[in-house]
């Protein structure tokens, strides 16, 4: 399933949250939606699912309004920060309510899932760590069969372990049964592998969307004495500077051409964390 | 096998390269089925599309083929072939840096020989 998302703007009071945000997120793409705290991502998501509505602008689901469209809304999965479930309730009941509004909800992955994080399906909600309560989200999320679905902050509170184990399962899902997966996070280098496309929003704007791999061609970082860390990079994009005594890191975004380098400098790429730090600063 | 997240070259070509390196150790021998995209994607946590990249370069250069249904093969005269263009890369990959870091250091053509020597004997 595919999202537009037309001129989209939404403001709260006098705050812009989000400016004129148009984006097209493909059908069974792995998204990477990144952003400094603030920039608008959880608005995004949040308008997406209907749960606030634009200021302007709107938002397709394969071509359908979803504002007020439950049968739009029905193939979208959520997974945000906060908890909707009551907390008196067990994770097994948690999985029988989540098939109502979920018809394709596979209530036997979910408890092989539970298996494998060692949930336990018998404790109540509110008796789970911070954890446990993202690894009970992660595995309705998975399960869900949403054909799209989004995550927030999937891994808040998960141990190395588990969030090792959350990327396979992750992939796992995916292949056997291809989704449109939007993931937000701060844990940007954990997840630069699993997503296939980048979108960035930096107070409110979206400031790139591009292919992983298209990205990191592009930056570099080149280092040396400062004269000449400065005459090379005349002309070209810089992100940011930095400097260390007489040396100094200039962030490029730029295909290198490592012919034309000259004697003393070095360059090295750039990962998305640190390209996402000089394209956010 | 292991994959380096930091290193310049892209994620697929070294998936790419790591199941040649297994085709020269004989891990995976000629005729013999490789590893599926989804199985490699969720070893190596990446995404299902840089994993069918890396495949797909291996099906261009002839090294593995697919059987319709079955999965991916590795071709007769795979590994003849990456040897072949192991070698032909050698000179590029290898003495272009050797030569030029050499000369950054002050090391002599005769230095490098008698190192190549040693190397040898080792």
């Amino acid at each position: 399933m595919s999202i537009d998302i037309k001129a989209v703007t939404m403001t709260f009071g006098k705050t812009t949250a989000l400016d004129n945000i148009s984006l097209k997120l493909e059908e069974n793409k792995i998204y990477g939606l990144l952003g400094r705290n603030g920039a608008g991502k959880t608005t995004l998501l949040n308008l997406i699912t209907n749960r606030i509505f634009p200021s302007n602008g709107e938002i397709l689901l394969d071509g359908e309004q979803v504002m007020e469209n439950d049968r739009a809304l029905s193939k979208i999965y959520f997974m945000t920060e906060t908890n909707f479930y009551p907390e008196w309730m067990t994770v097994r009941k948690a999985y029988i309510w989540t098939k109502e509004f979920y018809p394709e909800f596979d209530a036997e992955y979910a408890a092989s899932l539970s298996e494998k994080f060692s949930l336990s399906t018998g404790s109540k909600i509110k008796n789970l760590s911070t954890g446990y309560q993202s690894i009970l989200k992660i595995i309705i999320s998975l399960a869900s069969n949403a054909p799209v679905v989004l995550l927030d902050e999937p891994v808040l509170g998960l141990d190395a372990n588990h969030r090792e184990l959350f990327y396979k399962e992750l992939i796992r899902a995916y292949s056997e049964r291809p989704r449109t997966i939007v993931i937000s996070t701060h844990l940007i280098e954990e997840a630069a592998d699993i997503i296939e496309e980048v979108v960035v929003i930096k107070d409110g704007r979206l400031i790139m969307q591009d292919q992983v791999e298209n990205v990191l061609s592009k930056g570099y970082s080149v280092s040396g004495t400062a004269t000449a860390v400065d005459s090379f990079v005349r002309g070209k994009k810089v992100l940011g500077v930095d400097t260390l005594g007489g040396l100094k890191t200039a962030y490029v975004l730029e295909t290198p051409q490592k012919d034309s380098l000259p004697e003393g400098l070095e360059i090295s790429r750039l990962d998305l964390q640190k390209l996402f730090i000089q394209l956010t600063n | 096998m292991n994959l380096d997240f930091s290193s310049e070259k892209p994620i697929y070509l070294q998936l790419s390269e790591e199941i040649e390196d297994a085709i020269l150790a004989g891990a995976y021998q000629e005729e013999a089925q490789i590893p599926s995209t989804t199985e490699i994607s969720i070893s190596y946590r990446i995404n299902p599309a840089t994993a069918l990249k890396g495949i797909n370069r291996l099906v261009d250069d002839g090294i593995v083929y697919k059987k319709r249904g079955l999965g991916m093969f590795v071709s007769k005269g795979a590994k003849e072939k990456i040897l072949d263009t192991r070698k032909e890369n050698f000179f590029e990959m290898y003495i272009t840096s050797l030569v030029s870091e050499a000369k950054k250091l002050s090391i002599t053509k005769e230095d490098i020989l008698k190192m190549l020597e040693r190397g040898f004997d080792k």
